[in-house]
């Protein structure tokens, strides 16, 4: 079987852009987009919210993570037309009114990232584990948080910062 | 990724029609799996048909006290079902032990079942590999086959199914309903993954025009002993090198009956009826588990990296035939081995 180059694809028309509504941080948003933009990318290079982090862009590092419909998914491995309709937080949407969340305040109070690239997926994984309300232990923190790599290895702060916001929510 | 056209499915018998008329589209539902491959080449695609609309996301009762699960339920909503809890938690706990939650919140039933492997050839487009390139080679067979399979390889490939949920499924008698051109039909969660033999390209049963709709689970779910543990290099987030469920029926410390599958170790789930049949009818301990296990891996074969194996899988069936009997399953969250 022969692996299809980009000359191969000669003859594939380029489909039409395809126009979706995504509710990004309360705001609706209308975009078009070619069929294979993550959504990731659309919230990256179409709408500019540059927060939400590139990292592998396999679902492996979770540093894409953001919330759709209220739950945590790797939005490197979604395509944004599938969405179409959906409500999208990103860490741009955590905070309230001026007001960091609850999971940024203890973020900060117990230092829980160094580079700080994987903040942002960390942090909205953890929105989206608070939600969930499975997790009670540390153990179950760290067992439910292992989509969520850091290279720096912040991750006992990063534990003990979940669990302050736990015993705050 | 090469680019490609999206449509969406607006019922099964569309999403049928849709995929018997373009043999080059795949459905997406999840799309956890198929984007990875897609972004490495691995899979190619040229239309996209989007089934995760359709309404195939309940779970339901059957009339001889089962269930049925749609093939759209996501990985985190069954594993967290009150009633998968309760009544099936080796499947609960499986699916628990794969992926982490980003994923299993988007990864569906159906998607599941329809993993492809994670053998690093089948991922290396540089290397040869059977599976993604018929008639060139196994560069497992001599490579790095850590992860690899131990029972039922081929000459031609030597892959594992990574699924920790199958492996749940298959030793809970699961079983899939499909649609195709031709209408409906079911098979054995045991026949729908296949063995390599001269085609590897070929996962599973499931004809090139046909979808998973269901999954159903009979009555029993061994819900009083069972384990699923899972051995693995990395405690959380990580493939299985060896798994094994484990269903027990128990009178006092006699076995009534006994459902044992191992993951990791094969291209599908790994079930062997003898190894349960001589567990039926026993009291639980040492020996027939022992007796079990041998027969199991009587014909597991290494690869060089991969041979410990054989012996971890031994240990992990005791491991977990014990876990199972005495009605202490292994948790998830602590990585200690009970």
């Amino acid at each position: 079987m022969a692996r299809t180059t980009a000359a191969g694809q000669a003859n594939f028309s380029i489909p039409d852009r395809i126009p979706i509504t995504l509710i990004v941080n309360g705001t609706e948003r209308n975009l078009n987009v070619v069929p294979w933009t993550s959504l990731l990318d659309a919230l990256r290079e179409h709408l500019d919210l540059t927060g939400t982090k590139k990292g592998c862009d396999h679902g492996q590092c979770g540093a894409c993570t953001v919330l759709v419909d209220g739950r945590r998914i790797n939005s490197c491995l979604t395509l944004a037309v599938m969405k179409d309709g959906a409500k999208v937080t990103t860490i741009e949407g955590l905070a309230a009114d001026g007001t960091l969340h609850p999971l940024q305040q203890a973020f900060i109070d117990h230092d829980a990232f160094q580079c700080g690239y994987c903040t942002p997926g960390q942090i909205c994984s953890a929105a989206g584990l608070l939600a969930e309300g499975r997790a009670k232990t540390p153990d179950e923190i760290r067992e439910l948080m292992s989509g969520n790599i850091c290279r720096c290895a912040a991750y006992p702060n990063i534990v003990a910062a979940i669990q302050q916001a736990m015993g705050a929510s | 990724m090469i680019n490609f056209q999206y449509t969406r499915a607006s019922d099964v018998a569309d999403a049928v029609r849709q995929i018997a008329a373009d043999p080059t589209s795949k459905f997406i539902a999840g799309g956890t799996n198929l984007l990875d491959l897609m972004k490495d080449d691995i899979e190619q695609p040229s239309r996209l048909i989007d089934i995760s609309q359709l309404p195939l996301k309940s779970i339901d009762g059957t009339d001889d006290g089962g269930l049925r699960i749609g093939a759209l339920v996501p990985n985190a909503d069954l594993a967290w079902h009150p009633l998968i809890e309760q009544r099936y938690p080796l499947l609960s706990r499986a699916i628990l032990a794969g992926a982490s939650q980003q994923l299993r919140n988007m990864a569906s039933t159906g998607g599941n079942l329809l993993q492809r492997t994670r053998c690093f050839y089948f991922y290396d487009t540089a290397t040869p590999c059977n599976k993604r390139e018929p008639g060139t080679a196994c560069s497992a067979m001599k490579g790095l086959n850590r992860g690899n399979a131990i029972l039922g390889t081929s000459d031609a490939c030597i892959a594992t199914h990574p699924s920790d949920m199958c492996v749940a499924l298959a030793a809970l008698d699961a079983k899939v309903h499909i649609a195709g051109p031709a209408g409906e039909r079911s098979m054995a969660l045991t026949d729908f993954h296949r063995l390599p033999g001269d085609m590897p390209q070929r996962d599973t049963n499931l004809a090139p025009n046909e979808i998973v709709i269901a999954v159903e689970l009979p009555a029993q779910g061994f819900a009083n002993n069972y384990t699923y543990l899972k051995i693995r290099d990395r405690h959380s987030y990580a493939f299985a090198l060896v798994s094994v469920a484990v269903g027990l029926e128990l009178d006092g410390n006699g076995i009534r009956r006994a459902r044992l599958a191992l993951g990791g170790v094969a291209h599908k789930p790994w079930r062997d009826k003898s190894a349960e049949a001589v567990l039926e009818g026993q009291a639980a301990g040492p020996a027939v588990f022992a007796r079990a296990a041998d027969l199991l891996l009587r014909d597991a074969k290494g690869f060089g990296h991969n041979t410990f194996k054989i012996d971890l899988a031994r240990r992990a069936i005791m491991r977990a035939l014990t876990q199972a009997a005495r009605g202490t399953p292994q948790s998830i969250s602590s990585k200690k081995i009970a």
